[in-house]
């Protein structure tokens, strides 16, 4: 095209949600909100054996203010959940939701005065992981389906 | 080496009639005293007989179970390691009016479980320093756990409770 | 300093009380604990606990479900080590209906909880020690429990919650060649041990950060029904599996491991010790298990086995029966008790005869431990209470429930 003689360094044409969404889908930084049986499972996936961190999703961020990806683990009752909604309202965008686990997605086998049946009657969620709890493989797989659907993203969907 | 049944005799022995019913199950024995005798009869317990601890204390509603004379009861699970054995002391609840003394003020985790039994039941406890819900919200209209309360009612909450600090960490 | 200022007298700049939240969501409170405390300076003057951000209404929804259905519940209150609780609730089942576990069954029971309060105070320890900023050992503990979750998976399909036991035994039986690995994954506990305690054991950051902190003192423990490794670690020589035997322990040579000073370092030092007396049971128990059935064949409790039920009408009905009108147990009240990770585990049943409990309240060994936390915080350091709360290791399932 010509343009080598322009630019004396090597440079790599891209388009811009392109490069942002990968940069966004390979340093994503998960805040855990845990609240029972899942959370512990999460730090199984955290740890060495099955290790998050080959994603790139292992600076588990305890504030919400610096995080991208909020992890709903455990059941969430209706004392609880207020607090669910300021957590995700003091998320910046952009944000994604990831539930894991039956009770967090359903309210899972606790149908009764106490459970939320569902965070997605506070919050909206991005995927849905089955199980109770889940295996970890399943929460890595969950995470990449969310960078699949980062990796998605047009410039128009930005919020 | 003390039975569950030579406490029950101990205690049938020094209140009498004050004992409103006695039973056994399987070797587990315990009895049912008015509201007003509660306190002495754990007293005498604690004092006397050496249960030092009291392990747990639960509410029950008979609604519709049979054609006792209360409604509720208050269980109070007996520990005594010295003796090794343990034992059951209920209190019968004729209604929701009736008012079951605290004993607080003898163990201090009764604080805490007399609260679960107001916010589980309805039932009061005189004297009690704290009786606020412990484990429903602060919205929440009626008792859980007894037998007329709907087990899916639901009841949302708008916003979590500002202050929960009491006056000294004593009665937390 | 000039002659003006030295002469006159030095006030304290005035402190006002500074109230801050711990909590419902934070990453010292391994759940959903919410503190409130006062400070002046660093210092906590006042606090105040609230409890119930996980209260899933367990003992309401018992009360609609069959006996059996009931067991993937009790998993789910202490998911540090669920097994154990799903076993003690089986057991108390059989109490009232007056039935035993074959033998097979009980020893099965009793190296499965075993392992689960190996996994119980693995998390325990490794995560406390998070709090405090020794991140190694958590991966040293977390790897070591990954190696029992691996043995769960073998015997009974999954990692943590294995909905295992069965009223009247265990689900399955030993697959073959297993006990053999249970054995092998107890020799390496010994490692695992010998590295995080000789990592943190004498460390001096650890032992200031932990001794004198946090005190349960033994009539603190009597007070608020305290039980478990902090009882222990408080002078209380009190443990079920030697007190109440239930499950043939009276059988297997071990200690109860006591200290004490009542502070978070001597609760570390009783974990440590009951894992290692655990790795004892499980090896006697693998030596001494016996052969045998593993399910009661009194099929009134007890499912008939498939071909029976596929090739009789006898055996369909009987499964029929037990499935859509479950197990009636006599018109009775019953409290069982047995030694969970955290101390004594309760189940009060109050039966009408029915298929469901007419109530059944369980006594959680977190509830009562977790009560006296706001007192033995005051006076110490934020910094302390972390460390403290570790180390009585709430399980906010079990306290909630």
């Amino acid at each position: 095209m010509g343009l080598e003689s322009h630019v004396s360094q090597p440079f790599l044409a891209t388009r811009l949600d392109e490069v942002i969404s990968w940069g966004r889908k390979y340093s994503m930084w998960p805040m855990p909100f845990g609240t029972a049986c899942c959370a512990i499972e999460f730090m199984g996936v955290v740890s060495s054996r099955f290790d998050i961190s080959r994603f790139g999703a292992e600076l588990v961020r305890f504030s919400p203010r610096q995080a991208d990806l909020l992890l709903v683990m455990g059941t969430i009752t209706q004392k609880q959940a207020p607090v669910l909604k300021q957590i995700y309202d003091q998320m910046p965008n952009p944000k994604w939701v990831l539930s894991m686990g039956a009770c967090a997605s359903t309210g899972g086998f606790y149908d009764n005065y106490t459970t939320v049946q569902g965070i997605d009657e506070i919050i909206p969620v991005d995927v849905y992981v089955a199980g109770c709890p889940p295996r970890p493989e399943n929460v890595i797989g969950a995470v990449v389906k969310i960078m699949e659907k980062i990796d998605r993203e047009k410039a128009a969907d930005w919020r | 080496m003390m039975t569950e049944a030579d406490v029950a005799a101990r205690v049938q022995e020094h209140f009498g009639t004050a004992v409103l019913d006695t039973y056994t199950f399987r070797g587990q024995c315990s009895v049912t005293v008015a509201p007003g005798s509660l306190r002495a009869v754990l007293m005498f317990l604690r004092d006397q007989l050496g249960f030092e601890w009291l392990m747990d204390v639960g509410g029950v509603d008979y609604l519709g179970y049979d054609e006792r004379d209360w409604r509720f009861e208050v269980v109070y699970q007996m520990l005594s390691m010295a003796n090794n054995v343990r034992f059951r002391v209920k209190v019968a609840v004729a209604d929701e009016s009736t008012e079951v003394p605290t004993v607080y003020d003898l163990w201090a985790i009764a604080n805490w479980e007399e609260r679960e039994v107001w916010d589980m039941y309805g039932i009061v406890f005189t004297g009690h320093p704290n009786l606020r819900r412990i484990l429903c919200h602060d919205e929440f209209v009626g008792h859980a756990l007894r037998k007329d309360y709907p087990i899916t009612r639901r009841q949302k909450l708008s916003a979590p409770s500002e202050n929960i600090l009491c006056e000294t960490s004593d009665i937390a | 300093m000039s002659q003006e200022h030295s002469s006159t007298e030095v006030q304290p700049l005035p402190s006002d009380l500074l109230t801050i939240n711990i909590g419902p969501a934070h990453p010292a409170t391994h759940g959903t604990l919410r503190l409130q405390v006062q400070l002046d300076g660093e210092t906590i003057v006042n606090a105040g606990a609230e409890i119930g951000y996980l209260h899933r209404g367990f003992e309401k929804q018992a009360e609609a479900c069959q006996y059996q259905l009931v067991i993937p519940y009790t998993e789910r209150l202490n998911y540090m080590g669920p097994v154990h609780n799903s076993n003690a609730w089986c057991y108390a089942c059989e109490q009232l209906l007056g039935i035993e576990a074959p033998a097979r069954a009980v020893a099965l029971r009793v190296i499965t909880s075993e392992l689960a309060r190996i996994i119980d105070h693995a998390v325990c320890i490794g995560t406390n020690l998070v709090d405090m900023g020794a991140l190694t050992n958590f991966w040293y503990m977390y790897n070591y429990r990954e190696k029992i979750y691996d043995l769960m998976e073998e015997l009974t399909g999954a990692r943590m919650m294995v909905n295992y036991p069965r009223i009247g035994g265990v689900s399955l039986d030993a697959p073959e060649g297993w006990l053999e690995s249970v054995r092998r994954v107890m020799d390496d506990l010994a490692e695992v041990l010998g590295e995080v305690q000789g990592l943190v054991s004498r460390n001096r950051i650890f032992m200031d950060r932990t001794q004198g902190v946090g005190v349960i003192t033994r009539e603190l423990a009597i007070q608020h029904s305290v039980t478990g490794p902090c009882a222990r670690a408080a002078g209380v020589n009190w443990d079920l599996r030697k007190a109440q035997p239930y499950w043939g322990y009276e059988k297997y040579s071990f200690e109860v491991p006591i200290e004490q000073a009542g502070d978070t370092y001597a609760r570390t030092m009783v974990r440590f010790r009951e894992m290692e007396e655990s790795r004892k049971i499980i090896l006697q128990a693998i030596d001494s298990i016996p052969g045998g059935p593993v399910m009661v064949t009194d099929h009134l409790y007890t499912l008939p086995p498939k071909d029976k039920v596929y090739n009789t009408m006898e055996g369909l009905i009987n499964h029929f029966k037990l499935v859509m009108h479950g197990i009636r147990p006599p018109r009775a009240e019953l409290y069982s008790a047995t030694e969970g990770g955290n101390g004594e585990l309760g189940y009060y049943i109050v039966s009408d005869g029915g298929p469901n409990a007419w109530r059944l309240r369980i006594r959680p060994p977190c509830f009562a431990n977790y009560s006296v936390f706001p007192k033995i915080i005051t006076g110490q350091l934020v910094a302390d209470a972390v460390a403290a709360l570790g180390s009585i290791n709430i399980i906010a399932g079990e306290l909630d429930r």
